[in-house]
C-alpha cells in the first residue's frame, strides 16, 4: 500500500468548497459529528496508486478566530489533528477577501495548497489572474479550479504530494509584519513562551503571541489552565500596548492585525497578480437582486416562492408520505396477525410500528422540503430572504434567518415543527437559534390544522374561514411575543451582528444538492427513529395500564350478551335487528374504552391534574386529549372521539362529533378560547420535543416543554377567567 | 469630509476611513473585509431600508444601520 496523508479542505462560504469536497471524494463521503456539537464533519477518500489521502470537510468560515462555532472547530483540526495539508479553496472572484482564511492558514504554519475556484467566472468578468505569480510571491502552490466540472481536482492532490514529500511534516509559520507598534511586542511574548514552553506542544510562539494581541477567549482561557502566571504576563503586556495603540492610533491591536494581514494581501495582489481589479463593477447577480429584493416586488416574490414549498411538500409529499403509512399499516397488520391477541400484539402494533411508523411517514416531507430548501440556500436566495425580513423579526429579538423555520413548522397551516426545527441549522447565533426553536412549534401545524378544523366547525359553522384565519395570525403574533420574551430573559444578549454576504446566485449541482438533502434525512430517520421508539412505548403503556380490573371486563361482557339475548324479543325485520344490535355493540364498546382510558395512567393523570386546568376550564374530555396529544397532536381528535365514545374516524361519524361537541353545555366561548389557544402552545409534539434535544440539548427541550406549558397555560386561564367575567 | 456609513443614499460611492466596532462586531466587520481604505458602493436597501447592502472586493455585503454606525466614511462626489 502506498502512503496514507491527512489533508483538511477549508474555504469561505459559498466558494465551492464542498463542490470541490465532493469533487474529489465522489461516494466515499460519510458525515458525522464533531464530539458534543452539531457542526457536521464530513469525511472522505481520495486515491492514486501512490497515496491515499483522508479529507476532511472543514465548516466554512471566513476567518480563524473564535467568534463563532465553526470557526473555532476549523482552528481546532488543523491546531489539534494536524493535517499534512490543507487545501484552502478560494473564490478567485473575490480574491482579496479570500486571500483573508489563507493568510492565517499559514500564520499557524498548516502546509497550505490554494484552489482558485470559479476561474470559469473570472474569465468571463475579463479578469486576469497570474496564478503562478501568485504561487511564487505567497510561497504555496496555486491550482486554477472549476470545481463545479471537477477542473483541477488532480492536481490539487499532486500539490498535496508535493507539498507532504517537501515539508516532510515540518511546519512553517509564516510570520508577517504587523508594525513598528506591534512587532516589538510580539517577538517579547514570543521570546517570554519559549523560554517557558508555554503551550508550545500545542501552539507556534509566534502566532499563539498574535492570538494573545487579538484577545481571543479561547486561548487566553487555555493559558490560564495552562500556566496561570505565564497568562498573567501575557495579558499584561496585551494592556500596556493596547493601551498605547488606543491612546496614539484610537484603535485596537486587534484591527492593526487585520489591516496588516489585508495590507499583506494588497501588497501581493498590487504586484501584478491581478490584471484588472473592478471590485465595484455590477454583475449579473445584483441585476437579478434589483428585482428579487425590490421593495414592493421582493416581499411579495418571497411569499409566492414560499407558498409553493409549502405547497409541493405537503401535496407531493402526501403522495409518498402516504405509501409509507400504508407499507406501515401493512406491516402493522400483518404483525398483527401473526402474533396472538393480548398486550403483546398491542404493543408491537400500537406502541412500536404505528408509533415509529408515524415518524417515518414524515421522511418524504423533509426529503422534498429539504431537497428545496438546500437548492435554495445554494443557489443564495435564503440569505436575501434574510435580509429583507430581519428589521422586522429584530424588533421581536429574532434573526432575519427566523422565518424559514417559522414557515415551515405552519406558519402557512399544515407545515410541521420537526422539519421547521431542523431548519433553524441556518441560524447561525445560538441566542436566536434557541428563541426560534423554542417558538417555531407554535405555529399551526398540519395536526393542529385537523384539530382546529373539528373544533372551529362545531363552534364557529358560520365563519369557519375567518376564525381559522384570525388563528393563524394568533399563532404568528405570539410565536414572536414569546420569541421577545425570551430575549428580554433566559435569552438575554445583543442581538447578533447582522454582517453578511449576499452571495452570487448559482445554480447548485445536482449532486450537492442530493448529497446534502440525504445526510439530513437519515440523520433524521436513524436518530429520531430511537428516541421515537422509546417515548411510543410509554405512551402506549400510559395509555394502556393499568387495565381494567376483571370484574369490569366482565360488567361489560355481560351487557353484550344481555343485548345479544334480549334482540330476540326486538320488533323489526331481521336487517334492522341486525343493525340495531350493532349499533348498541358499538356503544358499549365505546363505553368500555371510556372507562378503560379513565381508568389507565393517561385518565387517571387527567383527573388529577382536573383541579389545575379547571382554572382555564378545560372540559374533562379536552383534558387527556391534551395529554395524548403530546405524542403527536393528531391524537387529540381521535382522543376526543374516544372520549366522547363516538364512532370510527370516518366522515359521517366525524360530523356527528362536531354536533356533540357543539351541544355540549361545558363549552362556552371562554372555554372554547381558551382550549384553541392552549392547543396552539402548550408543548412542542414529542417528536417535535426529540428533535429539539437533538438539535440543542435536553436541557432546551425540557424548557420547551415546561415553558410553553407555563405560557399556554396562564394564557389560557386569563382567557376563561376574564371571559367568564365579562360573558 | 466623513460621515457615518449609515447616511450613505443607494448607488452612492464611498472608501472606508475607520471602523470603531471592538469586540464581536468589530472582529466580524473586518474578517469580512470591511477594513479602512475599502472601496465600496450601496447597492440597495431591504424593503424596510434596513439592512444596507454594499459592493465591494468583488462580492455584496449587507449589515443592519445600528451596525452601519461604527463606520465612517468618505463618501465620493
Amino acid at each position: 500500500m502506498g502512503k496514507e496523508y491527512f489533508v483538511a479542505v477549508s474555504g469561505q462560504p459559498n466558494c465551492g468548497k464542498s463542490t470541490m469536497f465532493n469533487a474529489l471524494t465522489g461516494s466515499t463521503a460519510r458525515v458525522g459529528n464533531y464530539p458534543g456539537i452539531t457542526v457536521d464533519r464530513t469525511e472522505g477518500r481520495y486515491c492514486t496508486p501512490d497515496f491515499c489521502a483522508n479529507l476532511v470537510d472543514l465548516p466554512g468560515t471566513y476567518s480563524l478566530t473564535s467568534y463563532s462555532m465553526e470557526e473555532v472547530v476549523a482552528r481546532n483540526v488543523i491546531v489539534d489533528e494536524k493535517p499534512d495539508v490543507v487545501i484552502n479553496m478560494l473564490d478567485a472572484t473575490s480574491l482579496e477577501r479570500s486571500l483573508y482564511l489563507a493568510v492565517q492558514f499559514m500564520e499557524i504554519g498548516v502546509p497550505v495548497v490554494l484552489g482558485l475556484n470559479m476561474m470559469d467566472e473570472v474569465r468571463k468578468k475579463g479578469i486576469r489572474i497570474d496564478s503562478k505569480k501568485l504561487s511564487e510571491l505567497m510561497g504555496v502552490p496555486v491550482v486554477e479550479c472549476i470545481a463545479r466540472r471537477g477542473v483541477g481536482k488532480e492536481e490539487l492532490m499532486e500539490s498535496v504530494q508535493q507539498v507532504v514529500e517537501a515539508t516532510e511534516g515540518e511546519w512553517n509559520p509564516v510570520n508577517i509584519s504587523y508594525g513598528h507598534d506591534l512587532d516589538p511586542v510580539i517577538e517579547e511574548m514570543t521570546v517570554l513562551i519559549k523560554e517557558n514552553e508555554f503551550m508550545t506542544d500545542r501552539y507556534d510562539p509566534h502566532w499563539l503571541a498574535v492570538k494573545y494581541l487579538e484577545e481571543d477567549e479561547i486561548v487566553m482561557k487555555n493559558g490560564q489552565k495552562a500556566d496561570p502566571q505565564m497568562a498573567v504576563q501575557m495579558e499584561e503586556k496585551v494592556q500596556t500596548v493596547s493601551a498605547h495603540i488606543q491612546k496614539t492610533l484610537n484603535t485596537y491591536p486587534e484591527a492593526v492585525l487585520a489591516d496588516y494581514r489585508y495590507g499583506f494581501i494588497n501588497s501581493i495582489l498590487k504586484q501584478g497578480v491581478i490584471s484588472r481589479e473592478d471590485n465595484l463593477r455590477f454583475d449579473a447577480s445584483d441585476k437579478i437582486d434589483l428585482v428579487l429584493t425590490h421593495k414592493f416586488l421582493g416581499p411579495v416574490i418571497m411569499l409566492l416562492i414560499m407558498y409553493s414549498m409549502f405547497y409541493i411538500t405537503f401535496n407531493v409529499g402526501a403522495i409518498p408520505q402516504g405509501w409509507v403509512e400504508a407499507g406501515f399499516a401493512w406491516f402493522s397488520n400483518t404483525v398483527g396477525s401473526l402474533l396472538p391477541d393480548g398486550l403483546l400484539r398491542s404493543m408491537v402494533t400500537s406502541g412500536v410500528i404505528d408509533g415509529v411508523g408515524a415518524v417515518m411517514g414524515f421522511t418524504p416531507l423533509i426529503l422534498i422540503m429539504f431537497a428545496m430548501l438546500v437548492f435554495l440556500e445554494d443557489l443564495g436566495y435564503m440569505a436575501r430572504v434574510s435580509y429583507m425580513v430581519d428589521r422586522v423579526f429584530r424588533s421581536f429579538g429574532l434573526h432575519g434567518m427566523s422565518i424559514m423555520p417559522f414557515i415551515m413548522s405552519g406558519g402557512l397551516p399544515g407545515g410541521c415543527a420537526v422539519p421547521g426545527v431542523m431548519t433553524c441549522r441556518t441560524l447561525r447565533s445560538p441566542k436566536e437559534r434557541i428563541a426560534t426553536i423554542i417558538t417555531a412549534p407554535f405555529m399551526i401545524c398540519g395536526a393542529k390544522t385537523t384539530a382546529y378544523l373539528m373544533l372551529v366547525r362545531a363552534f364557529y359553522p358560520d365563519n369557519a374561514t375567518t376564525v381559522m384565519f384570525g388563528l393563524v395570525l394568533i399563532s404568528w403574533l405570539l410565536a414572536l411575543c414569546f420569541g421577545r420574551l425570551l430575549r428580554w430573559t433566559a435569552l438575554k444578549g445583543e442581538s447578533t451582528p447582522f454582517v453578511m454576504e449576499l452571495p452570487p446566485y448559482r445554480i447548485p449541482t445536482l449532486h450537492g444538492v442530493a448529497i446534502h438533502t440525504w445526510d439530513r434525512v437519515w440523520e433524521y430517520v436513524k436518530k429520531a427513529g430511537t428516541v421515537i421508539l422509546a417515548i411510543s412505548i410509554l405512551m402506549w403503556a400510559l395509555m394502556t395500564f393499568p387495565q381494567l380490573p376483571a370484574e369490569r371486563v366482565a360488567a361489560f361482557e355481560a351487557q353484550r350478551v344481555q343485548v345479544a339475548e334480549q334482540s330476540v324479543a326486538w320488533s323489526g325485520t331481521a336487517e334492522e335487528k341486525e343493525a340495531k344490535v350493532k349499533q348498541v355493540l358499538a356503544e358499549i364498546s365505546y363505553n368500555e374504552g371510556e372507562a378503560a382510558l379513565k381508568h389507565s395512567y393517561a385518565g387517571r393523570m387527567s383527573e388529577a391534574i382536573s383541579p389545575v386546568t379547571d382554572v382555564a376550564g378545560f372540559p374533562w374530555q379536552a383534558n387527556v386529549a391534551f395529554i395524548g396529544a403530546f405524542a403527536a397532536k393528531e391524537v387529540f381528535v381521535s382522543t376526543m372521539s374516544t372520549a366522547y365514545s363516538l364512532g370510527e374516524e370516518d366522515p359521517e361519524e366525524a360530523l356527528s362529533l362536531t354536533e356533540k361537541i357543539a351541544a355540549d353545555k361545558a363549552w362556552t366561548t371562554p372555554v372554547i378560547w381558551s382550549v384553541f389557544i392552549f392547543l396552539m402552545v402548550y408543548v412542542p409534539c414529542m417528536v417535535t420535543v426529540a428533535v429539539i434535544a437533538r438539535e440543542t440539548n435536553w436541557k432546551w427541550a425540557t424548557f420547551s416543554v415546561f415553558g410553553s406549558l407555563t405560557f399556554g397555560y396562564s394564557l389560557s386561564v386569563i382567557i376563561y377567567q376574564v371571559g367568564s367575567l365579562l360573558m | 469630509m466623513s460621515v457615518s456609513l449609515r447616511t450613505m443614499k443607494k448607488d452612492q460611492k464611498g472608501v472606508v476611513v475607520s471602523v470603531n466596532a471592538s469586540g464581536e462586531l468589530g472582529r466580524r466587520i473586518r474578517d469580512m473585509g470591511l477594513v479602512p481604505g475599502t472601496e465600496f458602493m450601496v447597492v440597495g436597501r431591504a424593503p424596510l431600508e434596513d439592512p444596507v447592502a454594499l459592493r465591494m472586493k468583488g462580492f455584496t455585503l449587507t449589515l443592519r444601520n445600528n451596525e452601519a454606525d461604527f463606520i465612517v466614511v468618505a463618501p465620493e462626489d
